[in-house]
């Protein structure tokens, strides 16, 4: 089976966004970065570990009259690296584009350090430095490698 | 050095490192000629955590170059207790210093001041995180007693929880020093920090036993095992009292070694250490004023 098979698995969709080459399990945390929880009546469809070129197994998410922020696309990068993002107009992809990690992610992670100034009542964003191999608190300097998505706060 | 704010060792070159070294020298050698170099600065000492020698020390500092202090008092008498942000604090207190000198509890918590405000904030500790003029003393003490050249340091103790052995570690990037950590597993130095070290291409080793390497060094720096810093009291009591030298032990060591200690201790250090000549703590505490009159000569 191809990526183009795999792509008409899930419908096509008029206007929004089509998350593709996210790495196979991934799918739920793309979600929670989009901050889908299927509670506002969001259309969406997801294929989880489906067979991929590319990838061996891979997850799509196809998001109905959403385009997403350069802010998602960045956090986007650091759990699915691999993604492409079709932003998708009368049911034509119109822009195509691979993510790029950014050197920083601000206001989409939480810091694990419970004594870390940003976690605490203060009046900032968590902001985070990107490494080749995770990222980096720029507050108390802590580094996260395992497990990213379980450090995502946005909304 | 020209830096609006000192927040973390991991800011100073060597030469920054080097010109308020000299400049501290030559304080120490006349402190009288620097006795109005300050006249009329006022420095704000913003203590959110019990401190002695940190605060007293800036404080006669920023007295002997002529100018002022004002102190927040304790966390209890002060606006933070009504639940006030650290960002509303460092702005109120902005309006009326020159500079301010901030020790908190939190990790963060002097970039975070230093983010809302234009006068300089000086990092005083902030948690488990930097101690950067503590090093400043800290490699003064060093240049004095053991020089730079060719150094072989040792650092022990608790090394995770310890803002001035992080600090220390990331400032002897800058010299030809091998760094040698000697702590309990629980207590290595955190990840952030072997980090920094393996991108500054340092010279490192960890052990658990001092025994290990005591007789190839030059400096033994010695820390506290922090009670305080521990989220539970029984990882404490399993590492507390484990790591102590004493006059015997250090009959093995080299003749000219310098054991250092930030203070307070408990009893890393036994008292007989004190009668050696291998005792250099205290004048460590003491270099700290001319240390901090320089720092703060050149950043006010």
């Amino acid at each position: 089976m191809t990526d183009t098979d795999t792509e008409l698995r899930v419908s096509k969709i008029e206007n929004g966004t089509v998350i593709d080459h996210i790495a196979g399990g991934q799918a739920l945390n793309v979600l929670a970065i989009l901050g889908i929880d299927g509670a506002s009546g969001e259309e969406v469809s997801v294929g989880m570990n489906v067979p991929s070129d590319r990838l061996g197994r891979k997850d799509i998410v196809k998001v109905e009259g959403r385009e997403l922020s350069q802010n998602e696309v960045d956090v986007l990068s650091l759990i699915a690296p691999a993604a492409t993002i079709n932003i998708v107009r009368d049911f034509d992809v119109v822009e195509k584009h691979r993510v790029s990690r950014p050197t920083e992610v601000s206001g989409v992670l939480s810091c694990p350090n419970a004594n870390c100034i940003s976690t605490g009542d203060e009046p900032v964003e968590s902001r985070f430095e990107v490494l080749d191999d995770g990222v980096r608190c720029a507050y108390c300097d802590t580094i996260i490698r395992e497990s990213l998505a379980a450090h995502i706060s946005v909304a | 050095m020209r830096h609006d704010h000192l927040i973390s060792a991991k800011q100073l070159s060597r030469g920054d490192i080097e010109a308020v070294l000299d400049r501290a020298a030559e304080i120490a050698d006349d402190p009288g000629a620097v006795a109005d170099a300050r006249d009329g600065a006022l420095l704000g000492l913003c203590f959110f955590e019990p401190s002695t020698r940190t605060k007293m020390s800036f404080d006669t500092a920023m007295k002997r170059l002529g100018g002022d202090t004002i102190d927040m008092g304790s966390v209890d008498s002060s606006s933070v207790k009504k639940g006030e942000s650290l960002a509303d604090t460092a702005r109120v207190i902005e309006g009326y210093v020159d500079a301010m000198v901030l020790r908190h509890p939190s990790e963060g918590s002097a970039k975070l001041a230093s983010e809302f405000v234009d006068v300089p904030i000086i990092n005083a500790g902030d948690g488990a995180g930097q101690h950067p003029t503590q090093t400043l003393l800290d490699l003064y003490t060093i240049r004095e007693n053991a020089g730079f050249d060719d150094l072989t340091v040792g650092i022990m103790g608790d090394l995770k929880y310890g803002r001035t052995v992080h600090s220390l570690a990331h400032a002897l990037t800058n010299f030809d020093a091998s760094q040698h950590f000697i702590s309990p597993e629980s207590l290595r130095l955190p990840r952030s920090v072997r980090y920094d070290l393996h991108e500054a291409g340092a010279q490192v080793r960890e052990h658990t036993e001092i025994e290990d390497v005591l007789e190839t060094l030059d400096v033994l720096y010695v820390t506290r095992i922090q009670r305080e810093r521990f989220p539970d009291e029984n990882e404490y009591r399993q590492v507390a009292g484990e790591y102590r030298i004493d006059a015997e032990l250090l009959e093995r060591a080299k003749e000219d070694l310098t054991v250092m200690h930030p203070l307070p201790r408990v009893d890393e250090i036994a008292p007989d250490v004190d009668e050696t000549t291998h005792a250099t703590y205290f004048e460590q505490a003491h270099n700290g004023v001319p240390v901090r009159m320089a720092l703060l000569d050149e950043m006010l």
